[in-house]
């Protein structure tokens, strides 16, 4: 026996062996095959959907609150009222927001407040804001479908929804009649015309939402130079909590600092949501290939039972047939992740422009989402789902490489 | 035949134990996991529509037919509470209540909110609506209530009241006056719908029709049907009693609700597309064990059709004996489906952070996934279905077999 030794194939030849023992039942690979790649498709294809959709809902979501960080007065969120309110940002405060590592902030009047048209009247959400700087935040600016956004913070104009505009049966150069009222619970009223009408992606906020300049409602409710809130956006809402702790430093105690993520439960529960669905989903796919896998490898095993006898009875270590086996295990999920990528990124990218679900749009209202989907296809989305196969599947492996290398030589040569 | 071929797929089945297990097991896990979201889903749509249902709008409305896109005060509907009166008798069903809504500016000593103020039957509107059986402090409405409120837990404490404190309002009425007046908080509700707790309230009918001049006109009748499943024929019924008057719509909730319907519709797309993937990889794990199956015989069948028997025979013994496979799969899925769906549907389903959600959609904090029928054979039912269109592959690979070359094979 000294002579013939025991057999260490380099890993060429390993490959090469693996590569043709794949292929000598070449229908019972392609099967496989296609059911690795319809599971890596379905896998990333139904992620990049939901994940472009839940993307959708924050945003959505953030610019409505809106911006990433919001400071208030410590009982503004619970009683929304004109008591509430706050002095402009100085100091400190004003230094840290004035710092370049903020994207853009602003401040802004949010009180409750009465629209009346000459047939209709309303119970409307009425913002105060800079109009430059509210662009940048809430997008606002750019939904303008009729006449114009406000100028500057002492517009005399009002911009209302393309909704509240029906409810009350009026139009642009209409005057509206806004009524609130002043710290000292004295009703403030005021004639507007309305300068611009907008539409907003979610329908109930276009009913409730009516934007003024700051500095006209500063005179109006007669709080001298102060505000309601003050809101501030980061570059990427995922990634806010330098900036979230360098302005909290500079927060004067007496008032309330919160992240967007603080500030709506439902939104950071979605994020949560989505990262959880990704790993379930991934691994449900995989769990239903895995019997498939399994299946393929044992018949690949048992039907070279007696050539497996003879290659160990010529001195090849057990340990080199487990590698055999799972180096055609992992040739398989390769070629099969591959091809299910490919077919992922082809189906997804031309869907990347939208997708019109339009027909489900109050449904998805109701959610948080607007009628267009954007599947959104991440990179470590797509990590995950192709490590998570190649792991799981190496693992799954295991088992019926190590019953081949523990085949008794002198039995698999005389089996059938 | 059957008896013989029967037991002769059953055998052939077994020749390799492991394969037929691993591919009964896709099946297995396909098939639980199906009837565990099927009827999770089940369980909650229902819960979501009973709940959005209850709490306000009711299955069934009569409005003006304008009334639905455009909610205004004059899209309304002459001698409202004769019309609800005499659709209970003609229908055999107290669940019915007339209503008219209005816009006002309601005050306190120190806070203005707007709100919508509804003009309710107190005696009925607790069979329709869950608002008054929420309230939270004080009581509902009674039935000679007259410049009584009940509000919204949010707008009472925006507006800073509570029971026993006077509520001015203002606002305009059917001809365009000014309609106002002082009433008195009786009640609080909490519907957990934060819409509805921070902008509703309800007064009775006769106080709404006096303060905002309807001379006996409203926007609404609210039905509520004795069970979803009964809602459609009702519709009809009433169509049928109502059909001479002029400019009335009877609306279905999903009229009503369209966001609710769509919700789920969403849901279900999204839903199924997860369910036919998984269909389709226990197909193809159906494929492979049979294909292979029949390529390992091809010895013993040339030789069965060399003692006569036909290439039909020989393929309907492989549709048999998938059949005999998909039936296992179909038997062990549901029963393991069942045990862990019935096990939750008892202890209730939940998973972390899921209150957000909930809240979203009107659903308890914990899931009670519904058990039925339906949900315990759709999934598996569907499941077996591509198990036997996998084998078809397979089985006509039969019909090229030649006798000759099938038994020198290999």
């Amino acid at each position: 026996m000294k002579g013939i030794g025991t057999i260490n194939l380099p890993f060429r030849a390993m490959l090469v062996l693996s590569w043709r023992n794949l292929w000598r039942n070449h229908r019972r690979t392609m099967i496989m095959l296609a059911a690795i790649s319809v599971g890596v498709w379905a896998m990333i294809f139904m992620t990049a959907l939901m994940r472009g959709m839940v993307d959708d809902m924050l945003r959505q979501g953030i610019q409505n609150l809106p911006g990433h960080i919001q400071i208030h007065h410590p009982d503004f969120r619970n009683d929304p009222s004109i008591v509430n309110s706050i002095d402009a940002p100085s100091g400190d405060l004003l230094n840290a927001l004035n710092d370049p590592s903020t994207k853009a902030w602003s401040t802004r009047i949010k009180v409750p407040a009465i629209i009346a048209s000459e047939r209709e009247t309303r119970g409307i959400n009425l913002l105060g804001i800079e109009p430059e700087a509210e662009t940048i935040i809430s997008g606002i600016g750019g939904q303008i479908i009729e006449g114009r956004f406000l100028l500057d913070r002492h517009d005399k104009g009002l911009v209302i929804g393309a909704k509240l505009a029906e409810r009350l049966e009026t139009r642009l150069g209409k005057r509206v009649v806004v009524i609130s009222q002043d710290p000292e619970n004295n009703i403030a009223e005021r004639g507007f015309k309305v300068v611009g009408i907008y539409k907003a992606k979610m329908p109930g906020l276009e009913e409730f939402n009516v934007y003024a300049a700051l500095g006209t409602l500063q005179t109006l409710l007669k709080i001298g130079n102060q505000i309601s809130e003050i809101t501030i956006v980061d570059d990427d809402f995922r990634d806010i909590e330098v900036l979230y702790q360098n302005i909290k430093q500079a927060t004067p105690e007496n008032l309330e600092i919160k992240a967007w993520y603080e500030l709506d439960a439902y939104l950071k529960y979605m994020l949560n949501m989505m990262d959880g669905f990704v790993l379930v989903w991934v691994i449900i796919i995989f769990l239903a290939l895995s019997f498939g896998l399994v299946n393929t490898l044992v018949m690949a095993v048992f039907e070279r039972v007696r050539e497996i006898g003879l290659i160990q009875a010529l001195g090849m270590r057990p340990g080199m047939i487990v590698y055999q086996i799972l180096l055609e295990s992992l040739l398989l999920l390769l070629i099969g992740l591959g091809i299910g990528n490919l077919l992922a990124i082809i189906t997804v990218k031309p869907l990347e422009s939208g997708l019109d679900i339009s027909i489900v749009a109050e449904g998805l209202a109701m959610m948080g989402a607007s009628s267009m989907l954007y599947p959104s296809l991440t990179a470590s989305d797509m990590i995950l789902a192709n490590t998570v196969v190649i792991i799981l599947g190496i693992l799954t492996s295991i088992l019926p490489a190590w019953r081949a290398a523990k085949l008794d030589p002198v039995q698999a040569i005389n089996s059938t | 035949m059957s008896n013989v071929s029967l037991r002769l797929a059953w055998r052939n089945l077994w020749r390799h134990k492991r394969r037929t297990w691993l591919t009964v097991g896709a099946m297995i896990f396909s098939n639980s996991l199906l009837v565990f979201s099927i009827s999770l889903q089940f369980g909650s749509y229902e819960m979501m529509i009973d709940n959005t249902l209850q709490a306000f709008s009711g299955h069934i409305q009569l409005q003006h037919e304008q009334y639905l896109d455009d909610p205004k005060m004059r899209h309304n509907l002459p001698n409202i509470v004769t019309t609800a009166k005499r659709l209970r008798n003609e229908l055999k069903l107290e669940n019915i209540g007339a209503r008219a809504a209005g816009f006002a500016l309601a005050s306190s000593r120190d806070r203005s909110y707007g709100i919508q103020i509804l003009g309710v039957e107190p005696l009925y509107e607790s069979r329709i609506s869950s608002i008054p059986g929420l309230i939270k402090e004080g009581q509902f409405l009674q039935q000679d209530s007259y410049d009584e409120i009940v509000i919204g837990s949010i707008l009472a404490r925006n507006l800073k009241i509570t029971i026993g404190d006077e509520l001015t309002f203002i606002g305009s009425g059917l001809d365009n006056s000014f309609a106002a007046g002082v009433v008195r908080v009786v009640g609080i509700f909490e519907s957990g719908i934060a819409d509805l707790d921070r902008s509703m309230a309800e007064v009775s009918l006769a106080y709404f029709d006096d303060s905002f001049a309807m001379r006996g006109k409203g926007h609404s009748i609210a039905i509520r049907a004795n069970n979803i499943e009964a809602v459609t024929n009702l519709q009809i019924r009433i169509e049928a009693l109502v059909d001479n008057q002029n400019h009335l719509a009877v609306r279905h909730w999903e009229e009503l609700q369209p966001g609710l319907k769509q919700a789920i519709q969403a849901d279900m797309t999204s839903a199924w597309f997860m369910y036919i993937v998984l269909i389709i990889l226990v197909a193809f794990s159906v494929l492979n064990t049979q294909l292979m199956s029949v390529l390992e015989r091809t010895r013993e069948f040339g030789t069965m059709m060399a003692l006569g028997l036909k290439p039909s025979n020989l393929s309907r013994l492989v549709v048999v004996e998938t059949s005999l496979m998909a039936g296992l799969g179909l038997l062990l899925g549901i029963a393991v489906g069942f045990v862990i769906t019935w096990y939750l549907s008892i202890v209730g389903f939940y998973y972390p952070g899921m209150e957000e959600m909930a809240v979203k959609f009107n659903l308890p904090d914990r899931m009670y996934p519904e058990v039925s029928l339906i949900s315990l054979t759709l999934g598996p039912g569907i499941v077996a279905f591509g198990s036997l269109v996998a084998s078809i592959y397979p089985a006509t690979r039969l019909y090229r077999l030649l006798p000759i070359e099938a038994m020198r094979a290999v």
